[in-house]
């Protein structure tokens, strides 16, 4: 187990080996976000029943939830490949690293519009603030700063370094954070109506959820694979093998 | 009045070190070792990593290939025994201009227990004796340096990394400097320094030419 | 005699501010002018002043923190302290508690005495006042300490400042919803104790913890 750990560990810092595997994944995986997105957006649009307090201006939970549980597990998997590269100084986990953070801030947006969109019916105003909703503009505003750090640096590696150390600190921060802001909307008169919060969800509300939450990640890592190709290529385009690749 | 380090054992010695910077390779397959009564002198043009080799060999900076062994222990194994018996000065002089010559050189050597006296002494022998607690501000370039370059006089370390120490000296400067060295390596301790300046008179003087090693 | 280098480096550190006061009077003044603001930009309705005194100040002492700030590495990255510092040997881990420490002397522990005045100006109600000044003295060193992490990080980048804000104000959420919530609970006759003992939790976790990054966040700087 721990001999094939370790073959696997080389094998993902091999930037060509991780090139030439994905390539490989990337129509399986294209495939899976479609059919997923397909089918878990007509089950959730069509045949899920309304519900019984907010009609239909639930089903925008179909696109909301997902991009909102995606935001935060790629801000976790951006400062662990960050450790990956401060400890093992793996370049592949700096680059993964880097890539991930606008996409993870994009998922964040999209939360974080459709949570306006969701609030218009069921509050009457586009902006509540709602423990939720507050946690992840929070969220958006530390992407922003490991983005913006990475950016500032001199050199790219220091800018690498610096980001995986920041996103190191807002992790052990995000669950401070999130329960700080949950504590304080207990304070202020909470919205009636909480987004999301079904102690019970009818299965055919259920699974379409689900469906969503697992192709967003599918769709998630296709993102993430494409870009660090293209981190790839450019890291590695003095090599013999990229050379190869680009003038054929 | 300069620390005694005859006693002390100086064997610093680095193993096929390589190391690049930005895709270009600054130094390969380069071994050297240091010992007592050494003056190593790093030469070569701009660029050719004088400044990265000695930050490496003082242990400022882990990021090569290769082995790096104090008393044939790998350095980092115990770093703060070996920061305790070199001394690192690097371009920047680390003097903060609001503050006297005698408040920087007592920060400066603070990682050592030095008698206040001394600091005094060695403030005189670089010819600040009378600016002792003037702040720094008043004073020129190059006295501020002689301020930095004080500490050779007073910090008990046998193994002095100089990093164009004679930047910014006048003439009086330079040969003070010079003398040190000579009196460093002739008491038993050990200097590796990178200079244009001509090193030539100091018998036991070695020089590693850097900028020759392309992969 | 010798009091180690970091014992020195605080001495040092201290000696420097006494000699350039504006260092850490600035954001004083500033801390005084934007609580300033709020009369005058919303309402100087005693009552009303009355209800947001505690967060203005705290929000006004977050801002007033984040200034002094960007110098607290900087001036040491550029004229080689920090260099030293790592040819030392000694713990960065130290170092940067240190340097913390540091940094609430200069500004963390004036803010705290200054609060007072503020109150008045802002109507605070008399029972706030001593949950002002505990929160402020729990809350203000976790700024510090987390804020030095910050400064750390962009110490090497050439207009830092901002991007230090940036970085920094998400982290400083937390603080500032207890310890405003602690100066809001106390005026109107409540019990804040559950806040102030988060704060110092925070302190805790945050002493133990925020050394670590920074002194990884230092070693960036040299390894240029």
């Amino acid at each position: 187990m721990w001999q094939w750990l370790k073959r696997l560990y080389h094998r993902l810092g091999s930037p060509k080996w991780f090139y030439e595997i994905t390539a490989k994944w990337i129509p399986w995986l294209a495939i899976i976000s479609v059919v997923g997105c397909v089918t878990g957006l007509v089950l959730g649009l069509l045949y899920a029943p309304a519900d019984y307090l907010q009609g239909n201006s639930f089903r925008i939970i179909y696109i909301h939830v997902p991009a909102a549980i995606l935001a935060q597990s790629a801000f976790m998997m951006m400062a662990i490949a960050g450790a990956v590269y401060l400890i093992w100084k793996m370049k592949m986990a700096a680059w993964v690293a880097k890539v991930i953070a606008p996409i993870g801030a994009g998922f964040c947006l999209i939360a974080l519009f459709t949570g306006a969109i969701w609030g218009k019916p069921t509050w009457g105003t586009w902006w509540v603030w709602d423990a939720r909703l507050t946690s992840m503009l929070l969220l958006l505003f530390l992407y922003f700063g490991v983005m913006a750090l990475q950016q500032a640096m001199d050199s790219e590696e220091s800018g690498f370094k610096a980001a995986a150390i920041l996103a190191l600190v807002g992790l052990v921060n995000i669950p401070i954070i999130k329960y700080s802001v949950e504590w304080w909307n207990t304070l202020h008169q909470p919205a009636t109506l909480k987004l999301t919060e079904k102690p019970s969800m009818h299965p055919d509300m259920l699974i379409p959820l689900l469906i969503m939450i697992v192709t967003t990640y599918v769709f998630f890592a296709l993102l993430v694979i494409l870009r660090t190709r293209n981190e790839i290529l450019w890291h590695e385009r003095k090599r013999s093998w990229v050379k190869d690749i680009l003038e054929p | 009045m300069p620390a005694s380090s005859g006693q002390t054992t100086i064997d610093l010695e680095a193993r096929q070190l390589f190391c690049e910077r930005d895709d270009r390779v600054l130094f390969d397959h380069l071994d050297l070792r240091v010992r007592n009564g050494d003056l190593l002198q790093l030469a070569g043009p701009n660029g050719a990593g004088k400044t990265t080799l000695l930050r490496l060999l003082s242990g400022l900076n882990r990021d090569f290939d290769g082995e790096l062994l104090w008393h044939g222990e790998a350095l980092y194994d115990d770093y703060s025994g070996y920061a305790s018996l070199r001394l690192y000065q690097g371009h920047l002089a680390a003097v903060k201009k609001a503050l006297t010559p005698l408040e920087n050189l007592s920060w400066l050597v603070s990682q050592w227990s030095v008698a206040e006296d001394d600091l005094w002494q060695a403030l005189d022998a670089v010819e600040l004796g009378g600016y002792e607690e003037t702040p720094c501000q008043q004073l020129s370039a190059g006295q501020q340096r002689r301020v930095a370059l004080a500490r050779l006089c007073v910090a008990p370390a046998p193994l002095w990394i100089l990093d164009e120490p004679f930047t910014a000296l006048d003439k009086y400067g330079v040969t003070w400097l010079e003398q040190q060295l000579q009196k460093k390596v002739e008491s038993g301790g050990a200097v590796i320094i990178t200079s244009h300046h001509a090193l030539e008179n100091i018998a036991s003087l070695q020089q590693l030419e850097l900028g020759s090693v392309r992969a | 005699m010798s009091l180690g280098l970091v014992g020195a480096t605080i001495r040092r550190d201290l000696t420097l501010a006494a000699r350039n006061p504006g260092e850490w009077l600035n954001p004083l003044m500033f801390f005084l002018m934007v609580a300033a603001l709020f009369p005058l930009a919303v309402d100087p309705d005693p009552k009303f002043l009355s209800k947001i005194a505690g967060g203005v100040i705290w929000v006004a002492a977050l801002l007033a923190t984040l200034l002094s700030l960007d110098a607290l590495y900087k001036a040491d990255v550029e004229d080689g302290s920090l260099e030293q510092w790592l040819a030392s040997g000694e713990s960065l881990y130290a170092m940067s508690l240190g340097k913390a420490l540091v940094h609430w002397c200069i500004s963390g522990l004036p803010l705290t005495l200054m609060a007072p005045l503020l109150g008045l100006m802002l109507s605070l109600p008399a029972d706030a006042y001593q949950a002002l000044i505990f929160s402020l003295l729990v809350g203000t060193p976790v700024l510090s300490l987390l804020g030095a992490v910050g400064a750390a990080l962009t110490a090497g980048v050439r207009s830092g400042g901002l991007l230090l804000s940036l970085l920094i104000l998400p982290l400083y959420i937390p603080v500032l919803i207890f310890a405003a919530s602690a100066v809001y609970h106390a005026g109107i006759g409540m019990d804040y104790k559950g806040q102030i003992g988060f704060l110092g939790a925070l302190l805790a976790l945050a002493a133990c913890l925020t050394p670590f990054a920074s002194a990884a966040a230092l070693k960036l700087n040299l390894s240029r």
